[in-house]
This record gives C-alpha cells, sequence and structure tokens, in this order.
C-alpha cells in the first residue's frame, strides 16, 4: 500500500492524501500520561529512582490495575496478566509456546500475524498458489450472510483457535451468546482459544469485552490486549496476555507455567517507561482521559457510517470498533482501492489483504483528526 | 440501558474499575458452582464433589515438548527466588546482590532528558507519533550504524533497532527456524541454549554431562586461555560467540577472531556474535566481529544499550546483519529477518529511542564511558580481592564480570556457602553450562559503598 501511496503522490503532487488505511492512532497522549512518563524517565537519573531489570511478567502494580480495570469480577488475578510490548509480539510469543505441532483456525478475513505468524512457527503446511490459504489453517468464514459469526458446525478441530472481537478488519463484536459457542466449541474439541480483545474498550453494545465473561472460559482460553488503540500506545508499545491457571495441556501441566518460561527466556519485560504510562493511563484521571479519545475516534467511526450509508453503500463495523468494512459485491478490493485513491486521495485498506473472505470489501479506519474525517467524507460523498 | 452504558455513554467521571464492574455475570458466583453441590443433613451443610468433577479439566493440546525438555527456571529468576529466600530467612541482613548482571547506577542526565522531552512531545499534535518503523527510527539506526560500525561498512539500513538482546536473540532462533544445529561456548549466557530448545533444536537434556544432545558445547577454560579449541568443534550451522565473554569476561583477540572467522568460512556457518560489552574492552581486542576481514559474509551481530546506558529496564537493543550475509541459496539473510521483525515485533518504544539517540550523541557516549568506567573501576576492586585472597581468577579486565576459580567445588554450593555467609549474592558457574562447574561469576555492578562492602564480607571468610 505504500508503494501506491508514494506513486499516487507523485502523481499528484498536490493532492491531499488523506489515509484511512493503517490502523494508527493519531490523538496525542493525555497529558497526565505523558507527564508520568517523562517523570518515571527523569526518576531514572536519580540515585533513589534508578530502576534496572524489572520482572519479566509486568511490574506488579500495572499488573494489579490491569486485572482490576478489566477483569474485575471475572476472577483473573493479576499472577494472570503478564504484561508486554504489544499483542504482535504476544501473538509470536505464544506461536512459540504453541510450537510448530499445533493445528490452528482463524477467522476470514482477519488481521494478517495470526496466519504469518504461525506460517514462520512451522504451522501451516504449503500454500495454495490460487487461494493463498495455507493447507493446515481451517478458515472461519465471516461474511454478511452469517452476520460476520462463523459456522462453527462447518470448522474442524484444531489445537488452537484465534478469534478477534470486536474483530479487525469486518469491526463485528461477537455477542454473549455467539461467545458461547465459541468457548463450548473450545471445550466440546479441548481446543485452545486465543481470545484477541485489542478493541474491547470500543463497544458500545452489550457484547462482552473480555471471554471471561464467559462462564468456563478460564479453561479453554487465552486473553490477548494491547494499550496501543486503548492509550494510543501504538509507538510507545505495551500490552498484555492473560493465562488463567486453570488451562491446562492434556497431560494437566498448565499452560501459565510454559508461557512464563517464553517471557522469562525469550523476553526482558516491557520498558519500564511505558509500563508507568501504562499505569497512569488506568488512573482515574488517565482512565477518563483515555476513554474521551476513544469516544472521539468512535464519532469518526459514526460520520464515516452515516456517510458510506448515505451513499447507499453496504456498509458493516463502525459501532463497536475504530473498523468499518464496506461491500463492493462482484468488485475486485484492490481495483476499489485503486479508484478510490485515484477519484478521492483518500487510502483505505483492501479487504483482499485479509484473507480470501475480504476480496469485495474495503477497510476504512476511523483513526484521524476529525478535519480529515470530515474532508474525507465530503470527497467520498462526491465520489460516486 | 443499564448503568455501564450510561457511563460509557457520557464522558466518565468514576475510576477505571467502575468501567468494567457493571457485569452481573459474576466470575465467582459461576466458579463455586462448578465445583460443589450442597445437601443439607440435620443442619449441617455438606459439600459433596461429583466423581466427574474431581478431576480438573484439561484441554486435548498437547504440551509443546520442547518446553518439557527445558530442565528448570530460566537461571536469573532462580538466582532472585534464592535471593528472596535468603532475605527472608535473614531479614536483618543487608544482602549485597552480585549475581544478575542488573546495572545499578542513574542513567546520565542527557539521555534520561531526551526521554522526559520525547514523552511531553507526544502528548503534543505536532510531536505525537503512532506506529514506528518496525526497523527503528532512521535517525538512530543511522546513528548506531555511524558510532560503532563507523568504518566497518555497516550501513543505517543493515541496523535493527530492537527492545534488547535476549528478544533478539529468540527472534533469531525463529528466523533459523527448527533445522539448524548451534554452538555455544560453554559456559555460556543461558539464553543461547534455552532459546534454542524452545525452537527445537535441540534433543534431551543428558544428566550425566548436563548438555543437550545436538548442541556443540565448545569448552572455554584455563587450560585453554578461554577461547575454544575450534580443531575439536564440529561443524553447526550456527555458532553463537559472545565477547567480550558473560560470565568469563575473556575478550577474544583478533588472532583469535580471525581464526573463528576463517572457521566459519571453511563451514559455511552463521556466527551470532553477541558484542554486549564491547565498550568494556580495556585493551585492544576487537569490539565487534566486523573488525575481522571477511567477517561480514559470515556473521551477524547483537548488541545492546543496557549496560552501557544502564537500559536493563528501559530496553533497547540492536543487531546488525550485512548484506552480504546470505543462505546458500543466495537469499539475503537481512532480508527474512527483515520479515521476522515486522511480523513478530512492532519496533522498539519510541520513549527508548529517543533515550538511544541521546546515547550515541557526543555528549551521550562521554556519559556513558563515565559509566561504563565506574562499573570497570568496581571490577577491578572485586578482582584485586579474590586475588589477594589467593584465588585463581579470569575475566574482570575487558568485562564486568569476575569467573573465580573453586577447583574440585560444586559451584551452587559455593553459591551457598557464600550467600549464607555473607549475604552476597553471586551466580554459580554450572548455570552457564558444565565447563563452568567450579567457578563463581561475580558481577561488578553496584553502588561503590556495596562492592567495597562485599569485598570486606569476602575477605572476612576466605582470609
Amino acid at each position: 500500500i505504500s508503494a501506491r501511496e508514494l506513486e499516487h503522490i507523485k502523481k499528484y503532487p498536490n493532492a491531499k492524501v488523506i489515509s484511512l488505511g493503517i490502523g494508527d492512532t493519531t490523538e496525542p497522549l493525555p497529558d497526565v500520561v505523558a507527564s508520568s512518563m517523562a517523570n518515571y524517565a527523569h526518576s531514572l537519573s536519580t540515585r533513589t529512582g534508578y530502576r534496572g531489570y524489572g520482572a519479566e511478567q509486568g511490574s506488579k502494580e500495572l499488573r494489579k490495575a490491569i486485572a482490576e480495570t478489566f477483569y474485575k469480577d471475572m476472577g483473573i488475578k493479576d499472577t494472570e496478566v503478564f504484561v508486554s510490548d504489544g499483542a504482535q509480539c504476544d501473538i509470536s510469543r505464544l506461536q512459540l509456546l504453541f510450537g510448530s505441532k499445533m493445528s490452528i483456525a482463524v477467522q476470514d478475513p482477519i488481521f494478517p500475524a495470526y496466519i504469518d505468524s504461525s506460517v514462520i512457527i512451522g504451522q501451516a503446511g504449503d500454500v495454495e498458489k490460487e487461494s493463498g490459504s495455507y493447507k493446515n489453517i481451517q478458515y472461519m468464514k465471516c461474511e454478511p450472510e452469517n452476520s460476520f459469526f462463523p459456522d462453527l458446525s462447518k470448522t474442524g478441530r484444531t489445537d488452537v483457535i484465534f478469534f478477534c472481537s470486536p474483530n479487525n478488519p469486518t469491526g463485528h463484536a461477537a455477542s454473549r451468546q455467539q461467545l458461547e459457542q465459541v468457548v463450548r466449541f473450545a471445550q466440546e474439541n479441548g481446543s485452545i482459544i486465543v481470545y484477541d480483545s485489542a478493541y474491547a474498550v470500543y463497544i458500545s453494545d452489550e457484547s462482552p469485552r473480555s471471554i471471561y465473561e464467559i462462564p468456563g472460559a478460564e479453561k479453554v482460553a487465552i486473553e490477548v490486549s494491547s494499550f496501543s488503540k486503548i492509550a494510543g500506545f501504538t509507538g510507545v508499545r505495551l500490552g498484555w496476555t492473560v493465562v488463567p491457571k486453570e488451562l491446562l495441556y492434556s497431560n494437566g501441566f498448565p499452560v501459565i507455567n510454559d508461557f512464563n518460561r517464553i517471557v522469562c527466556t525469550c523476553f526482558n519485560g516491557a520498558s519500564r517507561i511505558a509500563q508507568a504510562g501504562g499505569l497512569a493511563s488506568l488512573s482515574k484521571e488517565g482512565f477518563k482521559a483515555v476513554i474521551s479519545l476513544i469516544d472521539y475516534y468512535k464519532e469518526n467511526a459514526e460520520i464515516l457510517l452515516e456517510t458510506f450509508k448515505s451513499m447507499g453503500l453496504r456498509v458493516y463495523g463502525g459501532v463497536n470498533a475504530p473498523y468499518l468494512w464496506v461491500h463492493f459485491p462482484g468488485s475486485n478490493s484492490w481495483d476499489v482501492f485503486g479508484e478510490i485513491l485515484e477519484k478521492t486521495h483518500i487510502i483505505t485498506v483492501p479487504g483482499s489483504g485479509f484473507g480470501p473472505a475480504g476480496k469485495e470489501f474495503i477497510r476504512v479506519t476511523a483513526f484521524g483528526q476529525r478535519e480529515n474525517i470530515l474532508e474525507a467524507s465530503r470527497r467520498l460523498r462526491s465520489f460516486l | 440501558m443499564s448503568a455501564i452504558h450510561q457511563i460509557l455513554s457520557t464522558s466518565i467521571s468514576s475510576s477505571a474499575s467502575a468501567f468494567i464492574g457493571g457485569h452481573t455475570n459474576l466470575k465467582s458466583a459461576t466458579k463455586s458452582s462448578n465445583f460443589a453441590v450442597a445437601g443439607k443433613i440435620s443442619g449441617v451443610v455438606k459439600c459433596v464433589a461429583s466423581a466427574a468433577e474431581k478431576t480438573a479439566y484439561t484441554t486435548k493440546v498437547s504440551r509443546n515438548e520442547n518446553m518439557a525438555k527445558l530442565q528448570a527456571g530460566y537461571l536469573f529468576p532462580e538466582i532472585a527466588r534464592r535471593r528472596a529466600a535468603h532475605m527472608l530467612k535473614y531479614p536483618d541482613a543487608k544482602v549485597i546482590s552480585l549475581g544478575i548482571g542488573d546495572t545499578t547506577e542513574p542513567i546520565p542526565d542527557v539521555i534520561t532528558s531526551a526521554m522526559s522531552k520525547r514523552s511531553f512531545a507526544l502528548s503534543t499534535f505536532d510531536g505525537y507519533s503512532g506506529y514506528g518503523a518496525e526497523q527503528g527510527e532512521k535517525q538512530l539506526r543511522a546513528a548506531i550504524a555511524s558510532t560503532y560500525y563507523g568504518d566497518l561498512g555497516i550501513q543505517e539500513d543493515d541496523i535493527f533497532v530492537s527492545d534488547g538482546a535476549k528478544s533478539d536473540i529468540s527472534r533469531l532462533q525463529v528466523l533459523f527456524g527448527s533445522n539448524v544445529t548451534m554452538a555455544v561456548q560453554d559456559p555460556s549466557y543461558p539464553a543461547y541454549v534455552d532459546s534454542s530448545v524452545i525452537l527445537g533444536q535441540t534433543g534431551q537434556f543428558q544428566k550425566d554431562v548436563e548438555k543437550f544432545e545436538n548442541i556443540e558445547y565448545m569448552r572455554c577454560t584455563p587450560e585453554n586461555g578461554f577461547f575454544p579449541d575450534l580443531s575439536t568443534v564440529r561443524r553447526t550451522d550456527i555458532i553463537f560467540f559472545c565477547s567480550p565473554n558473560n560470565p568469563t569476561g575473556y575478550s577474544a583477540s583478533r588472532e583469535q577472531l580471525t581464526k573463528l572467522v576463517q572457521f566459519a568460512k571453511e563451514n559455511g556457518s552463521i556466527i551470532v556474535y553477541d558484542s554486549a560489552y564491547a565498550m568494556y574492552v580495556s585493551d585492544d581486542s576487537p569490539k565487534s566481529i566486523f573488525e575481522i576481514p571477511g567477517a561480514k559474509e559470515v556473521a551477524l551481530e547483537v548488541s545492546s544499550f543496557s549496560k552501557y546506558a544502564g537500559f536493563t529496564g528501559v530496553r533497547l537493543g540492536w543487531t546488525a546483519i550485512p548484506k552480504e550475509l546470505l543462505y546458500s541459496d543466495g537469499f539475503p539473510v537481512a532480508k527474512d529477518f527483515n520479515r521476522i521483525v515486522c511480523t513478530c515485533f512492532n519496533g522498539a518504544s519510541n520513549v527508548a529511542q529517543a533515550g538511544g539517540l541521546a546515547c550515541v550523541s557526543a555528549e551521550g557516549i562521554k556519559a556513558m564511558h563515565e559509566v561504563v568506567g565506574f562499573y570497570k573501576e568496581n571490577t577491578s576492586i572485586i578482582v584485586d580481592t579474590f586475588n589477594s585472597l589467593g584465588f585463581k581468577v579470569y575475566g574482570g579486565k575487558n568485562a564486568p564480570y569476575v569467573w573465580v576459580h573453586f577447583p574440585g567445588q560444586s559451584s551452587w554450593e559455593v553459591f551457598g556457602e557464600i550467600l549464607e555467609k555473607t549475604h552476597v549474592v553471586t551466580t554459580p558457574g554450572s548455570g552457564f553450562g558444565p565447563a563452568g562447574e567450579g567457578f563463581i561469576r561475580v558481577s561488578a555492578f553496584g553502588h561503590r559503598e556495596n562492592v567495597l562492602e562485599a569485598c570486606r564480607r569476602f575477605k572476612q571468610l576466605y582470609k
């Protein structure tokens, strides 16, 4: 996409290109968060404030704050929370944990890290040239026809099921009933769910914000999340993974013990400064500030949703996630991407980048400055 | 609309925990119902677990057999555990830690103020940045290349900034995959062996020799001057080589590294050169493998700001991969590493990178040298102490580690005795490999007064 962007800029040097492509936060960090990081950095140059290696699992304070903020009353303890430098790294560390003999299932479409990391670790088998699908991966189709929730009766058993909700790119947040189905499915098959809840804070309705809201999930699921889209930490790098004590391999060995070993051997903890920022973002004042940033992006999403609706397009998502999934039936997403870029100077992401089921879709992100979002809306309305 | 959604739709005035607190599906209520059925028998409540609920539910997912090969926890958390237990046992003792190689001195102002400045900038419109390039910020990559590899032909785009050497080592293992063979120095920093086991490159641990099957251990002892006899080393795909060495402190000479590069060339191997302690070199030992002609075709180098700038908690390092380093089919190793970095990583923290840039400024380099100099003085004090007590002492000249020989003794027992009798934490040599048996590693990171006090206590114990 960057290549296309550069080409486009060369062709239209005066056009003001608006990027609604990469899902990158744009709004500055709240003062209280930035100043906590600045103060922490400063304290590292003092004798009493200096700290060396931190616990690889993260500072106790932060682990507690995460458990209390996101998993209150769900029975998840701070000792089950592993602070990291972000979900992308955690996913690869989980793949390292699972090893090359695991079979995985993913939603289709889905953001590529689960598949790519699976291929790298040796789980995925050969690729089918035509479809781009990997032989050993189960693809759980999510499309308008099934309301973006897979038909689990058509899904074969795999060891691991990656499930992202709210979903990137479709924006669909699974309902309680749907997640109960997923948990039941995992229980019946003895599978492990890796639940990616990075966008949970964008949920506007009753959809669960954590897999652990579902009874029994602690025995079948790992949850990965991130401060990236919560606190604008895409560059600061901070996230976490929850591995409940109750999650056991077939021989009864606790998964958490092995994950802890991975974390201690293949990682050395998230930056203390980032952790200080994370802690500040979960404080009373900090959380208030991050929520208003999230609201800002959600308002962006509403604006874009309205825009696409008014154009008579079939648009999904945008309600529980900062992504809109726009359907252009019968088309090729790269062609649509190209046309939108050419005619409106707006960068989006062609759906086929997320899997075969994304072929006719375009993903539009709601991250951006309000004036750019409004300008983009104007251009889109005049596009058709 | 439930209370929680009212909270969400207006701006939040309550604390973070109230955000999630409204859920009615309380975990604790559900949990207790899984385990027991209460029955009442004449006023007494009896809890009866049904037969099916007696054994805990397990998934049908097999444990990764590679994880099962690992013998115990990673070495340093084990040391930390022992230290904690000791502190419980002797709550009034002033425990001094010369075990885990953790820096203790504050980070120079020039570096922390750059990090503070960057943090504040992130709260401004102009200064905010989101995702950075996974390979690192351009300026920093260029500065690392020119500072450490100035005239060695390593360029900006050969540098991959990371969150530290430990993470890089595992990412390199992921890059190499499970089908490669590796050689390590014995003794060596445990992450090389442990990451190899996790990736599935090794066989089982053989208790009698304390080695993993399929790893080639290159013995480094006083007898061979802590440089392996390469004529006895069989060919492996990858050779991990750390110099200045952790734990022995030995820094390989130009001549020795030339032999190593030749060995790699002859065998078509790749050297993973760990130069995390290069700034501690006092003599004319090479500071980078790339000082050796021909190294660019056989080696990549990993380094870190941890021990130079006290960044052990800040997390910043790098890996340099020359364009000339190619797989057997001609494919550039750097291209695949770039793919790993883009898929399995998302860049080092931007604030840490701002610190890194300050580290390699003129003022920053001067400041780092001062910090390193301080630890080197500590090292001298420790070396002198053990020398004066009649011990055979190694290392301590080109690295912040002193490798003390206790011939014929079990290093864990010596570790235990030192801890018990002097309340000083060290690291048992066998934790670094079988050739570490009979040695204790004393790290020189510490406040001067603690190092002096520890040495006083050593003198007491061993006089």
